[in-house]
């Protein structure tokens, strides 16, 4: 291990002809919100009508405690919080690709459209089909729906490229027709099922078990993985398509690679808990803030979505006498920071 | 002047969409040349220099290096011969000097090899050679434009490529930031890098550049030292502009004076 001579801040990990180079601050901040989300998770276990001791979740966790706190916390509890978690941790990354491959904040997949083509695709299959939340059905037509209006945004807002500005103005418009869409189909479903729907379109984890949440965890690992080899490409493509295609970068394979992988992340979430709004939009540019890197950082804005997301849980469940969606929450929340960013933006460009 | 060439076109057809804008266009670059590519605005020059980088995939004909088809070449492979520097590039918010300069590795990165000593070596090169290394910590939005122009030849020099292309180096700088920047260039060549850089100014190009190409629609009208194809009918030719070719009072190499109708002495 060595510290590189070229500034104080990135640290060397070599073995062999092997070499890791990692940024100080970056690791820090990950490792610092990382370390709050387990608390904050411990915390959302212990709360609820049978409240326990962080100890007693840690015994229920480990299994030293058997019996009904073990089931408590391991099958009514924990699929929910970890769902919180690794939800949070998918929208944080999702809304870094679309923030850092359009070089603008506001880029985010629940601006551009994403999330309410992913809400229509789920709709649809719940409506049209009779399918459950969270289940194969619901999660294809996510995925289609998402990769039909990203697709859709991409096409209108092409002009011999893509200027970021231009595309969020069409993503808004796309997400508003999509969700007049979505409107229709809920008018035309039966209650019974336009109800189903309802709960599912709030957004919310409270249905959240281990059958909603595995699927979902292997559509969000797989997606993660992804990432995790495109990661590269993104920082360099941040340069502009030309400099990152004269540095080796594929651009054309990269961006199809990162779209795909950051619209499977949010259509993945959004199957299994409905929309859950401004985790992608916030997450990264909170992490940018604490953690100073140039550009958007995948790691650190996952990191930073899953601690968002369980805690704005906890608020959505415990806050109030009556529990609430937690897509409501992080609306409220989100809504607030969405109107300080573009009155920021719009100062800024002007 | 003309050494084997490592990177050739052969019957070049390229343009954008349906649009051509060469046509069976052949060319060479002399290794271990400085190449300036000059011509009028729209000529085509960006757009050869382009194939050249393999920005621009031709319609017909081939681009070689090594008398290999570029389309052969791996991406992170060619990145290690042929460095470009883009027209326009763009620098991710709050970046540090170094941090930018250190994304000119990537082609010799991998996954599991992500900073080498090979790596941290010739990131302190490049920034030596440019004289950034006192900027290193600075962010790069924080520079001036001539400084910023620097560090992005760092980053390409950092590529440690034998072959460097550079698009319009010098817009954007001011006459002591261009002259900086062409004698950094010129000092670069010296040391064994092949370069091909397309300028505007015909001056700067006659002096600096060992090979010159002038293109007009697309076409190579001339080409050669620039002491011997820097004529007044060739600036015509190119450029429509008729002129007086004198030898620059401090250099030797040809100096194009513009005959106009207006301020015109002596004549």
């Amino acid at each position: 291990m060595t510290l590189s001579t070229l500034g104080p801040r990135t640290l060397v990990l070599r073995s062999g002809r092997r070499s890791v180079r990692v940024r100080v601050r970056t690791v820090v901040v990950s490792v610092v919100v990382t370390v709050a989300t387990a608390l904050v998770a411990v915390l959302a276990l212990s709360l609820g009508d049978l409240p326990l001791t962080p100890a007693q979740v840690l015994g229920a966790l480990l299994g030293v405690d058997g019996g009904f706190t073990a089931t408590v916390v391991r099958e009514w509890r924990l699929p929910r919080v970890l769902a919180a978690v690794l939800f949070g941790a998918a929208l944080g990354a999702s809304g870094a690709v679309f923030q850092s491959l359009t070089r603008n904040p506001l880029a985010s997949p629940d601006v551009i459209g994403l999330s309410a083509g992913s809400y229509a695709g789920g709709l649809g299959a719940i409506i049209l089909l009779g399918a459950g939340a969270g289940s194969v059905p619901v999660s294809a037509g996510a995925i289609v729906g998402g990769l039909a209006a990203a697709a859709l945004v991409y096409a209108l807002s092409y002009r011999s490229g893509i200027q970021g500005f231009r595309l969020i103005v069409i993503g808004i418009g796309v997400s508003a027709m999509l969700q007049a869409l979505s409107t229709y189909l809920l008018l035309r479903a039966k209650l019974e099922v336009a109800m189903v729907a309802a709960v599912w379109g709030a957004g919310s984890l409270s249905a959240v078990g281990w059958a909603q949440f595995l699927p979902a965890a292997v559509v969000v690992v797989l997606a993660f993985g992804a990432l995790g080899t495109l990661s590269g490409s993104l920082s360099r493509m941040e340069l502009g398509d030309d400099a990152a295609r004269a540095l080796g970068v594929r651009v054309e394979g990269a961006r199809l690679g990162l779209v795909v992988s950051a619209v499977a992340l949010t259509a993945a979430v959004t199957a299994a808990a409905g929309p859950i709004a401004f985790v992608a939009l916030a997450a990264p540019q909170i992490a940018h803030r604490l953690t100073r890197t140039a550009g958007i950082a995948i790691v650190p804005s996952a990191a930073v979505g899953a601690l968002v997301l369980v805690t704005a849980d906890i608020v959505a469940q415990h806050a109030l006498p009556t529990a609430l969606p937690v897509g409501l929450v992080t609306v409220v929340i989100g809504g607030a920071y969405l109107v300080w960013l573009l009155i920021h933006e719009t100062r800024r460009r002007a | 002047m003309t050494a084997p060439a490592r990177l050739a076109a052969d019957g070049l057809t390229i343009g954008y969409d349906r649009r051509i804008i060469s046509e069976n266009l052949s060319v060479s670059i002399p290794d271990g040349s400085f190449t300036v590519i000059v011509g009028a605005n729209a000529s085509g020059k960006s757009t050869l220099l382009r194939a050249l980088a393999r920005l621009l995939t031709p319609t017909s004909g081939t681009v070689r290096l090594d008398g290999r088809p570029l389309g052969d070449y791996q991406p992170k492979e060619l990145a290690r011969v042929v460095g470009l520097l883009p027209q326009t590039s763009i620098a991710p918010d709050g970046i540090t000097v170094v941090d930018l300069v250190a994304r000119g590795r990537y082609p010799h990165q991998g996954f599991l090899r992500q900073w080498s000593a090979d790596d941290e070596a010739a990131v302190t090169q490049a920034m030596d050679a440019t004289g950034t290394a006192d900027l290193a910590e600075r962010l790069v939005a924080e520079l001036s434009g001539g400084q910023r122009q620097r560090v992005w030849i760092a980053m390409a020099l950092a590529q440690q490529t034998p072959i460097l292309l550079l698009d319009e180096p010098t817009t954007f700088l001011d006459i002591a930031h261009q002259i900086e920047l062409m004698e950094l260039l010129t000092d670069l060549n010296a040391r064994g890098r092949t370069l091909v850089a397309v300028l505007h100014d015909l001056n700067q190009a006659a002096r600096y550049g060992s090979h010159l190409i002038a293109v007009k629609e697309g076409r190579i009208v001339s080409e050669g030292a620039p002491g011997d194809i820097v004529t007044a009918a060739m600036v015509e030719e190119v450029f429509g502009l008729r002129c007086v070719v004198t030898p620059d009072p401090v250099s030797g190499t040809p100096s194009v004076s513009a005959l106009g109708r207006a301020r015109v002495a002596q004549r």
